[in-house]
């Protein structure tokens, strides 16, 4: 009560008659936005019962099926043991994996500095960026999994197929996130750069790498985190080396449950120390 | 004392290439990498690529077959990306710090988070497809349960990026928790968690060709039949459809996501 007082004495002070509250508390029409969030909503909700209505479920028993995947987990989960290979195999099997993301990350970093550069709206002239961005749009929309079964027919089933495959997607994602890197560069030191005389690679070596650095590591070393999940992901599905074979035989041949159980485990423990590493990685950058 | 800093950084940035240097040297060995092999199958499979991989007329007929697939793979995408969303949202809201209960609920969302979001999706894909074999639910679950990691992760910084003020705002007014979240939390995160949402449907559209590989199941099933039969025109018809829907679905996410933004 006190409050609507003040308002309307507020509201007669800056010459506003009207005594009504809702003339004075701005009430928010329905704007675009909350029009649009709406409608996504809806969409969503109406595709989503769409697609379950849809799903053929007379080939599986859901409750069944719900019942052992339950104890299937407690199987895997509870009680991990190794049938077929010591800790130390396994272990060595996550190098494996661990080298071939690192591989990946290398050679992907190596590739997206330059087109990161030529896909930089204020170091590359228009045409170009268009061109880069067209083109890393066309590889992220492939799925890794294809790249790497693609480049297996011409350089077989292995490692060197699962780095070049892999590289392709690291390209797109980190030539992505270069640019943005780059474009949030001030214009003013590109432009007191270029007033001395400076050349693109002097602007490019002298400013605009060493002021973005710290963000280039970070994305780099996230896109690691996410080429360790991949590389777990084609060493099953594409045969390529490493942990991810091991957990493919493990489950859909041998159907060794408490096998997959332990490399999980495993693959988990890598998974969460990247994390947290690319996590204080990313909250000392901020810092400095 | 200029010349000193030039010197460290160089000594810094000789030591960080030596270390990159020691790590690839220790990559190519561990993984058995043939580094000219690499390199020369890059040409060697574009080659290919020009000569073998293009649809040809008799893959047109099997047109029919894939999109029905590609249909079944894209719905089931969005359907396990909404329903993870749903599920993520209860866990963000309890995992957030702004609005958890309390910090021991908070540590032990943000750890469930964590463990979904690190469990290889070939593991889920693995164990779901021994008890439900070859049915679509596999590869719906498996999107399921990698998606909802994802997203409550994503949902737990948005809600921490809103902030504490205009909760703490309305718990001045004397609001209950549902309000604060309805009114306060919900509101200013939305947009964010659709722009995720969004996001993460692109990603299990990707992921659903991996996980079809995996559990015979949908457009992934469709590739590697037509592969694993050196019918590499159909193949490259379903590459090419796939790269189109991607391309499709991002086109039009991001058109949302200028609107809502």
């Amino acid at each position: 009560m006190q409050v609507e007082e003040s308002i309307k004495t507020w509201g007669q002070l800056s010459g506003n008659d009207t005594n009504d509250l809702d003339d004075l508390i701005a009430v928010k029409p329905l704007n675009r936005a909350a029009i649009g969030i709406r409608a996504v909503l809806l969409a969503l909700a109406a595709l989503t019962v769409y697609a379950l209505s849809t799903i053929d479920y007379r080939s599986v028993d859901v409750y069944t099926a719900a019942a052992d995947t339950v104890s299937n987990f407690k199987l895997m989960f509870l009680q991990p043991y190794s049938h077929r290979f010591s800790l130390w195999e396994a272990f060595y099997e996550v190098l494996i994996t661990l080298g071939l993301a690192f591989l990946t990350t290398l050679f992907g970093a190596a590739v997206a500095l330059f087109l990161g550069l030529l896909a930089a709206q204020n170091l590359a002239p228009k045409p170009v960026t268009n061109l880069i961005k067209g083109f890393v749009a066309f590889i992220r929309a492939v799925p890794t999994i294809l790249w790497v079964l693609i480049f297996a027919v011409a350089a077989g089933l292995g490692s060197a197929a699962a780095v070049i495959g892999m590289t392709f997607h690291s390209i797109s994602y980190l030539t992505k996130a270069y640019s943005e890197s780059f474009e949030d560069l001030n214009a003013d030191v590109i432009e007191a750069l270029t007033a001395s005389g400076a050349n693109w690679w002097q602007i490019v070596f002298q400013a605009v790498i060493p002021s973005s650095v710290t963000y280039l590591l970070s994305w780099t070393f996230l896109r690691f985190e996410i080429n360790f999940a991949n590389a777990v992901a084609m060493g099953a599905a594409a045969g390529a080396a490493g942990i991810g074979f091991d957990l493919f035989m493990a489950g859909e041949y041998y159907f060794d449950l408490r096998e997959v159980g332990l490399i999980t485990y495993l693959i988990l423990g890598f998974a969460v120390l990247l994390e947290t590493c690319s996590t204080t990685m990313k909250a000392g950058f901020q810092k400095k | 004392m200029q010349a000193d800093i030039f010197v460290k950084r160089r000594n810094r940035s000789l030591l960080f290439f030596a270390l990159l240097a020691v790590l690839t040297a220790g990559s190519i060995v561990i993984t058995q990498y043939d580094v000219l092999k690499g390199f020369t199958s890059i040409f060697n499979a574009f080659y290919w690529g020009i000569t073998n991989f293009y649809p040809d007329a008799g893959s047109l007929e099997k047109l029919p077959d894939i999109l029905v697939k590609l249909r079944e793979t894209v719905l089931m995408s969005i359907a396990s990306t909404t329903v993870a969303a749903v599920f993520a949202l209860f866990l963000a809201l309890a995992g957030s710090r702004t609005t958890s209960i309390n910090s021991a609920f908070s540590i032990a969302s943000r750890g469930m988070a964590s463990l979904f979001r690190n469990i290889p999706l070939v593991a889920w894909a693995m164990v779901l497809m021994l008890a439900f074999s070859q049915s679509p639910l596999t590869g719906y679950l498996a999107l399921f349960f990698g998606s909802f990691g994802f997203l409550s992760r994503a949902f737990i910084e948005t809600i921490d990026e809103v902030g504490s003020n205009p909760v703490e705002a309305l718990q001045a007014t004397g609001a209950g928790y549902f309000h604060i979240i309805f009114q306060a939390v919900l509101p200013s995160g939305m947009p964010q968690m659709i722009s995720w949402l969004l996001y993460m449907i692109e990603t299990n559209i990707r992921d659903a060709t991996l996980v079809g590989i995996l559990t015979g199941t949908g457009i992934g099933f469709a590739f590697q039949m037509y592969y694993h039969r050196f019918d590499y025109h159909a193949a490259s018809l379903v590459v090419i459809l796939i790269v189109i829907t991607v391309i499709v679905i991002e086109s039009v996410s991001n058109m949302i996501r200028r609107v809502i933004l």
